[in-house]
């Protein structure tokens, strides 16, 4: 049946599947508002999927931001309970090179102490013992309650609750204008992507939430939010090196944190600015990857020998405050902007500024105007209500419980698929051994959580199953599982000429990440990748996307 | 910064993998049981989610062989048996069963074994013992076990051989292993006489233990590293000491001690491992180098089959085996094509392994038949149990069919020793 038959009216349309439209959008149907959340490719495309999976304790912001760093240890003590199946808790430590000034240290505790961080100085030798790929040179260490997040996880899991609270989902729309009726916004025009056609909704209160691109939806309405693109750049290593997140202690600069995240750790980040027009495409230059690889040795030296299985770059939305070139210096704060007060557009909010941290103060503040703006009376409970996946996780069995019993051969499988998608792991259908079978081998995901995934978390192409379930994230970066997988989406009902066309585009992706790190083994793989789907099936000879050939 | 990213440094080269798959193709247990994931699996790929967190090690590793063919296989240089092995020796939570413990004690049930030979393998071959032995403890009933002997090698050697080898100008010293000294000393005493002709004296370490391999195999890893470390310094005192090289006759012996002790149980052993040598190889280099020459009987004719142990072809070695073979005049030799035996030290003995040990086997069984040999030669000991429980066919270690071929007389006189 065609969604748009009939016309469509929300209290809310939210425009951005990043984190905070997706916080935002689990907000508002939580507090009873008709909601609709609108993306122009899939969630987590933007900057969401583009960052360091860092669980801020705030303490990097504490010396120059100290709201920032209140927001993020409030934050960080939520997510941990509201968000546990995306949340490792590993610690982190700020380590003192030795050419770096351990006065630093000093006021750094004591800032960390004024925001609310515990913050505890301990003895360089005893950091070492707590994490071996430290710098054996370090002069001195603190403890902060940092940790990893995964935002693909926490961003779906937004998404599963928006839909269970009667939010409205569109992926592959994207916004083309704003509908104004007497300087009143009133809904949205979008050309849904897929069925190549222009569609309409409307609402009594629209919310850009699209980070970056927000300037240009702002734009579309004649409005000009003064916001500054800043790159970030990072590379992921093949295997974990570390297991407790690795901050320099000083001033934030470049390639200065050091992150497990999953099964990979990652160094990041650098800063630039970057105009609009290149946001779309970012690709990581050799000066990022040898000021982060150089930099991030410094803080531990096993990087310098350790495969980096790709590059890659998010632009983050900072809103400008002055003229500083790298951005480092500007606010993380957040901003939520009524532009009926600002601009005289009524019905239209948007809610920038902040970080991946703080998305869910971020739908508070937002959804706290567009209560007051719409006269409704409703209490924000996202602090306090679990996440999809991570309720009802006590007594929670995870042989018994998850995908329907795996073989007890397979239980790493099962295991992966549970610390995946925690306690949803459970409607994962595993009944028949073909269900069973391990498509992404790296990343041990099943045929069953591929039709999860396809079936309840709105992934129809490679690359959002690449989101959803780390499919091709790991180290051959789709080289074995993209082809299976697409052979399995095919059987589950996907057009199978549009599904080799997505696969074109997906190792097309891949290769993107791959070539501003190809030496060594990436390179080996990157060749191997080449001749079995170029020489061998032919990828190159598919119609669709073209896609650079790696040097 | 110079040398950055110029080489990895993962341990066993885990990362060096570039997924393509073909330790998995040569893997012998995962073409006959699909419960086991295979090396890719069980080891690069789970090695990730293992250093994420320990929880994510899966018992079904205890299928793997440890016959190393994965590594032969790999391209790349990745160390998949060495992940794997590893992995269950930091992570396994399974404790060595009464059974684990009796098979892995090689030295310890073979010391008592050999004081009552007859009444042991009497006893061992009794139908009932051995339904006994499957149904307490999980020792196949199928399983034949091999004989002791009623003479330790050692006795033998102090008593018949002692004597004469300080006459000699050139030395080694013999690691025996637990095999020739309980089970099979005839194997020593075959050495012993191919060394004398060809003028070295063969002398025992002093101290030597079990090299170890069946108690890694079983998770005595404490046991194991204790084993290891009095082993090299058996090997130091005779290599640095008294100046002789170690020289043993059974590959699996050899290979623990070149290499597992280093990385698996983290027994340092560089200064010695090139001293650590294997008798067909220390035999075949010196005739190769013009040291030594041997002179063979002309009336011994026979077909014989060769096998390559796994541990064989993963130290690479099985050229000198073949080569030494082959100068045998009436010896025709038929070179089988390296598969896995399904035996591998204690794995077949467990009534849990048995099916899919006599599978894996069965290719090897099949092409011995084909070969038909009046004897098969194979250079480990656990290979020649189950060749010779699972086909009509006699094993010898190639170092016994030279010994049984050589010209004592002639050989002593080409080197010189009359």
């Amino acid at each position: 049946m065609d969604y748009f038959a009939e016309k469509k009216y929300y209290d809310v349309i939210i425009i951005g599947g990043g984190i905070t439209g997706a916080g935002t959008a689990r907000d508002c149907a939580m507090r009873g508002l008709k909601t609709l959340l609108v993306e122009r490719f899939d969630f987590t495309a933007g900057a969401t999927g583009r960052n360091h999976g860092l669980l801020h304790s705030g303490a990097r912001y504490a010396v120059t931001d100290k709201e920032s760093a209140s927001e993020c240890i409030t934050e960080n003590m939520i997510l941990r309970r509201i968000a546990r199946h995306c949340v490792e808790d590993t610690g982190g430590l700020f380590v003192t090179l030795q050419d770096d000034d351990l006065g630093y240290q000093a006021k750094f505790v004591e800032s960390c102490r004024a925001s609310g961080i515990n913050a505890e100085v301990i003895d360089p030798a005893e950091a070492r013992r707590l994490e071996p790929a430290v710098n054996p040179g370090i002069i001195g260490a603190v403890r902060v309650p940092d940790g990893a997040v995964d935002p693909f996880r926490l961003t779906i899991s937004n998404v599963v609750d928006a839909v269970r609270n009667g939010a409205d989902v569109l992926t592959f729309h994207e916004v083309q204008s704003l509908i104004i009726v007497g300087g009143k916004v009133v809904g949205v025009r979008m050309l849904d992507k897929r069925g190549k056609r222009e569609v309409e909704a409307y609402s009594s209160l629209v919310i850009n939430a699209a980070g970056i691109w927000g300037y240009l939806v702002a734009k579309k309405a004649g409005i000009t939010i003064n916001m500054f693109p800043a790159k970030g750049a990072l590379l992921i290593f093949g295997h974990r090196i570390n297991n407790m997140v690795i901050n320099r202690c000083r001033k934030p600069a470049d390639a200065d944190i050091l992150v497990p995240g999953d099964t990979i750790s990652l160094i990041g980040t650098t800063s630039s600015r970057v105009p609009y027009e290149d946001i779309d495409n970012m690709r990581v230059t050799r000066d990022e990857v040898d000021v982060l690889l150089r930099e991030g040795s410094l803080i531990a030296p096993v990087l310098a020998n350790t495969r980096i299985i790709r590059a890659y770059a998010g632009v983050r939305p900072l809103v400008a405050a002055d003229n500083d070139p790298s951005g480092r210096s500007i606010s993380r704060g957040i901003v939520c902007l009524d532009h009926a007060s600002r601009d005289g557009l009524d019905g239209f909010i948007t809610i920038t500024g902040g970080k991946l941290m703080t998305y869910r103060l971020m739908a508070e503040k937002a959804v706290d105007m567009a209560c007051a703006k719409l006269g409704r009376n409703a209490v924000c409970r996202t602090a306090e209500t679990m996440l999809p996946g991570s309720d009802d996780m006590p007594g929670y069995n995870v042989k018994k419980d998850c995908c329907g019993g795996l073989l007890p051969d397979q239980q790493s499988a099962v295991r992966a698929a549970t610390g995946r998608h925690g306690s949803l792991s459970r409607h994962i259908v595993c009944d028949k051994e073909s269900d069973r079978a391990v498509v992404c081998e790296c990343e041990q995901v099943s045929v069953g959580e591929i039709r999860y995934a396809m079936d309840q978390l709105h992934a129809d192409r490679l690359v959002s199953l690449r989101r959803r379930t780390r499919l091709g994230m790991g180290t051959c970066q789709g080289e074995l599982c993209a082809c299976r997988a697409a052979g399995v989406m095919a059987a589950l009902g996907k057009d199978p000429v549009s599904t080799l066309a997505d696969l074109k585009s997906f190792i097309a992706e891949r290769w993107k990440g791959m070539e501003a790190v190809a030496w060594g083994d990436t390179l080996a793989e990157a060749q191997l990748m080449e001749w079995l789907y170029v020489g061998m099936c032919g990828l190159d000879r598919v119609p669709g996307l073209s896609y650079s050939k790696k040097q | 910064m110079t040398g950055i990213q110029e080489k990895t440094a993962s341990v066993n080269n885990l990362e060096e993998c570039l997924k393509c798959t073909v330790c998995t193709v040569y893997c012998p247990v995962t073409a006959v049981n699909p419960g086991y994931p295979g090396p890719k699996q069980a080891g690069p790929d789970g090695e990730r989610y293992r250093l994420k967190n320990s929880a994510y090690y899966d018992e079904s590793l205890r299928k793997c062989l440890n016959c190393k063919r994965c590594e032969v296989a790999c391209p790349s240089g990745v160390r998949p048996a060495d992940i794997i092995q590893a992995a269950r020796i930091r992570y396994s939570k399974h404790s060595p069963s009464l059974r684990d413990r009796l098979l892995a004690s090689t030295d310890f049930v073979g010391g008592i074994a050999t004081v009552m030979a007859p009444i042991v393998n009497g006893m061992l071959s009794l139908r009932p013992v051995k339904v006994l032995m499957d149904k307490t403890i999980g020792v196949d009933a199928h399983r034949q076990f091999p004989a002791y002997s009623g003479e330790k090698f050692t006795t033998w050697w102090h008593r018949e051989a002692e004597k004469g080898q300080s006459a000699f100008s050139k030395h080694i010293s013999y690691f025996h292993g637990c095999y020739v000294q309980y089970n099979f000393p005839r194997l020593g005493r075959d050495l012993v006489k191919i060394m004398n002709a060809v003028g070295y004296g063969v002398h025992l370490l002093s101290g030597e233990r079990c090299c170890g391999v069946a108690k890694i195999a079983n998770g005595l890893i404490g046991d194991a590293c204790r084993d290891a470390q009095r082993n090299m310094e058996a090997v130091r005192r005779s290599v640095f000491k008294e100046n002789r090289t170690v020289v043993a006759t059974s590959s699996t012996c050899v290979l623990t001690m070149r290499d597992e002790y280093s990385e698996l149980l983290g027994v340092d052993n560089s200064d010695v491992r090139s001293n650590i040598n294997l008798a067909t190889r220390f035999l075949h280099t010196l005739v190769d180098s013009g040291e030594i020459k041997i002179a063979f009987r002309k009336d011994y004719l026979k077909n014989v089959a060769y096998h390559t142990p796994c541990h064989m072809a993963r130290l690479g070695w099985g050229v000198h085996s073949v080569e030494l073979l082959k100068m045998i005049p009436g010896l025709n030799l038929n070179v089988l094509q390296q598969e896995c035996c399904g035996m591998s030290g204690t794995y077949g003995f467990k009534k849990e392994n048995y099916k899919y040990s006599q599978a894996i086997g069965q290719t090897l069984f099949d092409n011995i038949s084909a070969a038909n040999p009046d004897v098969v030669a194979t250079d480990c000991e656990t290979c020649k149990w189950q060749i010779e429980m699972s086909t009509p066919y006699k094993v010898l270690n190639p170092v016994s069919i030279i010994a049984e071929a050589l010209d004592v007389d002639e050989t002593r006189k080409l080197n010189g020793l009359c």
